[in-house]
C-alpha cells in the first residue's frame, strides 16, 4: 500500500477540522450545545491516547506514568513531564 | 511555550521513523498534516498494517479538538478576510490556541498575535521534527524513547483537568479506551471521545 493517499487523506481531514467553523459566514451562530460538547474533546481524546500505553499491568510503565502525571499536574511543563517519566521508567526497570 | 514544542517535535520525528515511515514521507506529513499526536498514532497504525481508511478515521478523532479551537477562534476572527481565516486555520495548534486564551486586547491585535504565535510554533515544530527524523534511527532502543510519546500526551492532558467535569470526561475516556481494547485498533478512541464528552456534559449540568 502506498502511503501517499493516506497522507493526503489525513491532511484533508485535519485541515477541514481546523477550518470548519472559521469558514462559516460571520452572521451564523455556533450552536450552544455543540460549543459545550467540544470543550471536553481535548481532555477526553488526549487522555485516551496515552492511557493504553501506560496502563499495562505489572509493568514499570504504569509506575513511570504515575510519576509523569504528578509532575504534569504540579509543574505543567512538557519537557519536565517527559524527562521525569523516562527517568522513572529506567529507575523502576533497574529496581526490578 | 516554545521550549515545550522541541521535545515533542523531536519525539514525533523519532517515533515516525521508528515505526518504519520513510524520512521524506514523515517530513511531508509534518508539513501537510501539522498535528503531532495524529502523526505518531498513524505512524504506528501504518506500521501495523492497518487499512488506509482506519488510519484516516483515527486522525479524524485525534484531531477533533481542532474543531473546538475553530469554534472558539471564530468568536474572535469571524470578520477577518477569508484568506486570513484560511491561514489561521492551517496554523491552529494546541499551543497557539492556549497562548491566545491568555491574551488580552481587541480582535485585530488578537488576530495578529495568533498568526505570529502560530508561525513561530510552525517553524519550531518543523525544525524539531526534522531533527527527530534525522537522529531517529541512530538512537539506541535501550533508551526507550518510544515511551516519550505517551508521556507528551500526559503532559498535554493532565493540566486540563482543573474542574470536575473535565476530570470526569478524561477518566471516562480513559476507562472506555481500556474497556474497548478488544475493538479493532484505534476505534476505541472514538468510543472514548464520545463517552468522555457525554460524561463531561452530564457533570457540568449537575453542578449548575
Amino acid at each position: 500500500m502506498s502511503v501517499w493517499p493516506v497522507l493526503i487523506g489525513m491532511a484533508l481531514v485535519t485541515y477541514l477540522l481546523r477550518a470548519s467553523f472559521l469558514l462559516l459566514p460571520p452572521e451564523v451562530e455556533t450552536p450552544a450545545l455543540l460549543k459545550r460538547a467540544l470543550r471536553y474533546v481535548p481532555a477526553a481524546v488526549l487522555t485516551a491516547i496515552w492511557v493504553p500505553e501506560v496502563f499495562a499491568p505489572g509493568d514499570e510503565r504504569l509506575l513511570a506514568g504515575v510519576v509523569a502525571m504528578a509532575v504534569a499536574w504540579r509543574w505543567r511543563g512538557t519537557f519536565a513531564t517527559i524527562a521525569a517519566g523516562l527517568l522513572a521508567l529506567h529507575f523502576f526497570e533497574w529496581l526490578t | 511555550m516554545l521550549p515545550g514544542i522541541f521535545p515533542f517535535g523531536v519525539i514525533t520525528g523519532v517515533a515516525m521513523v521508528a515505526s518504519g515511515i520513510e524520512p521524506l514521507v514523515a517530513m511531508a506529513m509534518s508539513i501537510a498534516v501539522f498535528a503531532g499526536a495524529s502523526m505518531v498514532a498513524s505512524a504506528q497504525l501504518l506500521a501495523s498494517g492497518s487499512p488506509a481508511l482506519l488510519v484516516i478515521l483515527a486522525t479524524l478523532f485525534i484531531n477533533l479538538r481542532f474543531m473546538m479551537y475553530s469554534a472558539s477562534l471564530r468568536q474572535h476572527f469571524a470578520h477577518a478576510p477569508l484568506r486570513v481565516r484560511l491561514l489561521a486555520a492551517y496554523l491552529t495548534a494546541d499551543n497557539a490556541y492556549g497562548l491566545l486564551l491568555g491574551r488580552e486586547g481587541d480582535e485585530s491585535s488578537k488576530l495578529h498575535y495568533f498568526l505570529g504565535a502560530g508561525a513561530s510554533i510552525w517553524i519550531a515544530w518543523q525544525v524539531s521534527v526534522a531533527a527527530g527524523i534525522l537522529v531517529g534511527a541512530g538512537l539506541p532502543a535501550a533508551w526507550r524513547l518510544e515511551f516519550a510519546a505517551p508521556l507528551a500526551f500526559v503532559a498535554m492532558s493532565v493540566p486540563l483537568l482543573r474542574d470536575r467535569a473535565m476530570a470526569g470526561a478524561a477518566i471516562a475516556a480513559g476507562v472506555t479506551v481500556i474497556a474497548a481494547q478488544g475493538l479493532p485498533l484505534r476505534l476505541g478512541l472514538a468510543a472514548a471521545a464520545l463517552t468522555g464528552i457525554a460524561v463531561g456534559l452530564l457533570l457540568e449540568r449537575r453542578r449548575t
